[in-house]
């Protein structure tokens, strides 16, 4: 039995990537066993693995925890990347809690009609840069430092990161009016265990396509009937 | 200028009613400025105030806090209702978590259309009694402790008789097949800042009705 920890999920992004993120961004290296079939899924279940029936669920330090929320803040705790006290801890879990709601609007996007895509890409860059963008650039530009929380990397700066890359994806030139944050995903791209992460053959996860969907479906029995916010 | 925690929400229950349960499971008093005008919000956000443009907001030790979680992991933080260690963090999380996911079903109900509230009652229904109330029941079970975590009182305490009596608002019976659900909300009703808190007079805000949703459409349409 390794002692990495072991992460249960599909073959995509999903709500496992902001995890496999941040075990990167620590330095942490992971296992992975993707579900691909429903007879899977039902057997998990059956073994008592998953607490609400659901994944993500990881295996780590002898827990199988699940709740997606609750694994990363346990990692960022345990990788010292959840600031010094406190109050440091309640700014990341603000930054990370809007960040995670921003990325909420790209979690649906695979699953929407085609449609109902074009209208969900225009939510979430609008959200992203009257909304998100502007609170994070602010953030930066108050205090001068390098990053989000305590002049120390941290959760916080891994997720900012993660869902600058992914709005980018739905539109390249969304942070022109960003130049606190442009310089940001600069220097955190350039971080060892980043840049590694950033690499191909790393675990980083693809843009979902219509095959992961298809997958997500047939395994949960769920998510057919989808809208755009 | 009090020492208390200030929050700024509707005056209802929606996001910031976990809040008021947790502040008031820790003996914590607080005060509270509620948003009936559009105008009041506007405000608010052009004051600076709302990282996010968004409520629940708590004025609490100089920070202006917003994000739901963020405020109730401080509190819970601070008042030591957060386990003893990493890993009974963990589990309190995890539990958290797993009851807002049930809480959401309600806090959502008042807001759908009225031919979907049969179904999403039954939806309701459903998840409280075989997917979430069966976990923390057999969790109870096994250790046979008083407390959800470490046999110590906690945030998941706190948000599992939150969560029950909503539910049961909903279906009366619903802790029917749940023995250790039952002895639960009984002993955890009769701990004295919680039995404080289901008085009348208490901060705790009553069921949404139709003057609750009217307002909050009114103060956050698009």
């Amino acid at each position: 039995m390794a002692g990495k920890p072991k992460l249960y999920y599909f073959n995509g992004r999903g709500k496992m990537e902001s995890i496999r993120w941040l075990l990167a961004a620590a330095g942490v290296e992971f296992e992975e066993e993707f579900l691909e079939t429903r007879e899977q899924y039902e057997k998990l279940l059956q073994g008592g693995s998953l607490l609400f029936q659901q994944v993500p669920m990881v295996e780590i330090d002898g827990m199988k925890m699940v709740q997606t929320r609750a694994i990363l803040s346990y990692i960022a705790a345990k990788y010292n990347l959840y600031g010094k006290d406190l109050k440091e801890r309640a700014l990341i879990d603000m930054y990370v809690g809007g960040t995670d709601d921003l990325m909420g609007f790209i979690l649906v996007f695979p699953f929407l009609s085609a449609e109902d895509k074009e209208k969900q890409r225009a939510v979430i860059v609008q959200k992203a840069t009257s909304r998100y963008f502007p609170a994070y650039e602010k953030v930066l530009k108050d205090h001068g430092q390098d990053f989000l929380v305590g002049n120390n990397f941290s959760w916080a700066d891994v997720h900012l990161f993660e869902a600058i890359l992914m709005v980018e994806e739905k539109k390249s030139d969304v942070l022109s009016g960003f130049p606190q944050l442009q310089a940001f995903k600069a220097r955190i791209s350039s971080i060892p265990t980043i840049k590694k992460f950033l690499e191909p053959g790393s675990q980083r996860k693809p843009v979902s396509d219509d095959k992961y969907v298809e997958t997500v479906r047939r395994v949960l029995r769920m998510y057919y009937d989808i809208k755009a916010n | 200028m009090s020492g208390k925690p200030r929050l700024t929400y509707c005056n209802g229950r929606g996001r910031m009613e976990p809040v008021r349960w947790l502040l008031a499971a820790a003996g914590v008093e607080f005060e509270e400025n509620f948003l009936e005008t559009r105008e009041q919000y506007e405000k608010l956000i052009k004051d600076g105030v709302l990282m996010f443009q968004q409520v629940p907001l708590v004025e609490i030790d100089g920070m202006k806090m917003v994000q739901t979680r963020a405020i109730l992991s401080y509190i819970a933080g601070k008042y030591n209702l957060y386990g003893k260690d990493l890993k009974e963090r963990a589990l309190i999380d995890m539990y958290v978590e797993g009851i807002t996911d049930l809480m959401q079903m309600i806090l959502m109900f008042p807001f759908s259309p009225p031919e979907a509230k049969e179904k999403n009652l039954d939806s309701i229904k459903e998840r409280a009694t075989n997917r979430y109330f069966p976990v923390f029941e057999k969790v109870l079970k096994q250790h046979g402790q008083d407390f959800l975590v470490g046999n110590k009182f906690s945030w998941a305490d706190v948000q599992l008789i939150e969560a029950i009596l909503a539910v049961e608002e909903k279906i009366p019976a619903v802790l029917s097949g749940f023995p250790q659900l039952q002895a639960f909300k009984i002993r955890t009703s009769n701990m004295p800042t919680i039995k404080k808190f289901l008085q009348p007079g208490s901060p705790r805000k009553p069921p949404p009705d139709e003057r609750y949703v009217e307002t909050v459409l009114k103060i956050f349409k698009k």
